[in-house]
């Protein structure tokens, strides 16, 4: 085959590239500039060669894997649901249109903050009240919350993927007897998962970041760890300095794991 | 002409488009076996017509028959009237994300339960006849329109078809191309199958058609054999018509 010709997203990607050394850089410079008057800077709060500050790090870093976790389950969730939502959204019967029109219109709408508060404080009196006795564990209420509130804009994305397949792949898969579910599976989803893939990796990076939210009901992640360190040690400029770049180097490493996938399957291609 | 001959019959079709009136009282009865040419201006409901039978189209009152089996009006699921039509699309419609090979076992394998060997021989067997047995594993993007128009006619074989409705095979191709696709669709002429061709290449109509069927604005203007069709078309509409294609 020829060569790949070179696409938008692809010199788009190059340009993000050079941009990351320079970005990474900048930040360490910013990092190192303690040359702003004493006392600004107190690095010694996360300086691996003092106990403390080891100790501190290790609690800071040990986050990673309740972030990684707790977004990775609530994207998968996400795919799942959204796919559920968007497949009866492009009905031709308004009956079966509608139910899921109004829950991506409803969802879209609600901020994550309070969906979240709703979740953990609000959903226990509802079950309460119906007899049943279930704790919100901070994980899979996060997961969940986060999980419905992306599927609304998953499903989105899902149904610009499915209509941009041309009406003639799905006739040409009924005048060979599939029928819809077989027609989806085999004919329109392998298509479209092609082209909403770099949007749903967008989505998936969008999680990452707001699996911050999830801090707020307890669930100790990176951002909740950062601010038990803050309560304690008064030192908010360093370790929320730490906190950003820990975001960023998990987003970056994402980020070239999405490249690779997209490459795979043909995504990057026009 | 008892019913049991009869392969597709329309009885008294409406059909429209919102405002637009596209198949007015369409009366046809097609029997088995019989190789019909549908022609007409663009716009005259042909395509139509044809995406009624397997229910791409439905229509609003009258009624089609196919092998005896009523299609219901509003509804597109006639998944058992449907299972013994095949088609050819004009834009080909190959599926881009799978092989030659994939294209044609896929109806066989997940519509007719058929083994992956057995979908298999059958493909190949087919390849052999549209003459393109060498392109079995390749991709739609990487044939010529006129391979990829015949991997469509083995695609719709491949399920073993009664009917088979071709919707302007040879609109889309080059010129050069288009021989190669007739001499197939000729080629299956000579066989029982039954056949629907919307097209507007004449000089395969001459060779290959039992009967013509001329429409304009949505209704059945004439039909006839070829001979006559040509010769003598008893419509003045009809006579513009051919006289327009046939002046180049």
């Amino acid at each position: 085959m020829q060569a790949v010709p070179r696409t938008n997203i692809a010199t788009l990607m190059d340009f993000i590239l050079k941009y990351k050394t320079f970005f990474i850089i900048s930040v360490l410079v910013l990092l190192a500039g303690c040359s702003s008057p004493p006392g600004t800077w107190g690095w010694y709060v996360i300086d691996p060669t003092t106990k403390g500050g080891w100790n501190n790090i290790k609690f800071l870093l040990s986050g990673f894997s309740a972030t990684i976790m707790l977004s990775v389950l609530a994207a998968i969730l996400s795919i799942i649901i959204g796919l559920v939502v968007a497949l009866p959204g492009m009905s031709q019967n308004r009956l079966i249109r509608l139910p899921s029109r109004i829950y991506i219109e409803f969802i879209r709408a609600v901020p994550l903050l309070p969906m979240l508060f709703w979740v953990f404080y609000g959903l226990p009196v509802i079950l309460k009240s119906l007899g049943l006795n279930i704790p919100i564990d901070p994980f899979w209420g996060a997961a969940i919350t986060l999980a419905i509130s992306d599927s609304a804009f998953t499903a989105e994305i899902y149904r610009a993927g499915i209509q941009s397949i041309e009406k003639g792949q799905t006739e040409a898969a009924r005048t060979v007897g599939l029928n819809y579910f077989q027609t989806m599976r085999y004919v329109i989803l392998p298509q479209a998962l092609r082209r909403i893939l770099p949007p749903l990796a967008n989505q998936f990076i969008y999680i990452v970041k707001m699996s911050a939210f999830a801090s707020v009901i307890g669930m100790q992640e990176l951002t909740r760890r950062a601010n038990e360190v803050v309560v304690s040690e008064y030192r908010p400029l360093e370790i929320y300095s730490l906190l950003i770049l820990e975001y960023l180097v998990l987003v970056l490493i994402i980020s070239s794991g999405i490249r690779w996938l997209e490459r795979r399957m043909g995504s990057d291609q026009r | 002409m008892t019913n049991t001959n009869i392969a597709v019959e329309f009885k008294d079709v409406n059909k429209w488009f919102d405002d637009f009136h596209v198949l007015k009282d369409i009366n046809l009865k097609i029997s088995i076996g019989e190789k019909i040419v549908i022609c007409g201006p663009s716009g005259s409901g042909k395509s139509t017509l044809v995406r009624c039978i397997n229910s791409l189209e439905t229509h609003e009152n009258g009624a089609i028959l196919v092998n005896g089996k009523t299609i219901e009006k509003t509804s597109k699921n006639n998944q058992k009237a449907n299972s013994d039509v095949g088609m050819v699309f004009q834009q080909f419609n190959l599926f881009p994300h799978l092989t030659v090979k994939e294209n044609l076992i896929l109806g066989p394998m997940k519509a007719l339960g058929l083994t992956k060997n057995e979908a298999e021989t059958r493909a190949i067997k087919l390849l052999h006849r549209v003459k393109i047995p060498e392109q079995v594993d390749k991709y739609p993007n990487q044939l010529s329109g006129g391979q990829q128009q015949r991997v469509a006619i083995a695609r719709a074989l491949c399920m073993e078809p009664k009917i088979m409705l071709f919707d302007e095979p040879t609109s889309a191709l080059d010129p050069e191309m288009i021989a190669e696709v007739l001499d197939v669709i000729i080629d299956l002429a000579q066989e029982g199958i039954t056949m629907i061709v919307v097209t507007h290449e004449m000089g395969f109509a001459k060779k290959a058609a039992d009967r013509m069927v001329f429409m304009d604005d949505g209704k059945i203007v004439e039909t006839g054999n070829p001979e006559g069709f040509f010769e003598n078309p008893k419509t003045e509409r009809c006579k513009l018509f051919l006289e327009q294609i046939l002046q180049h």
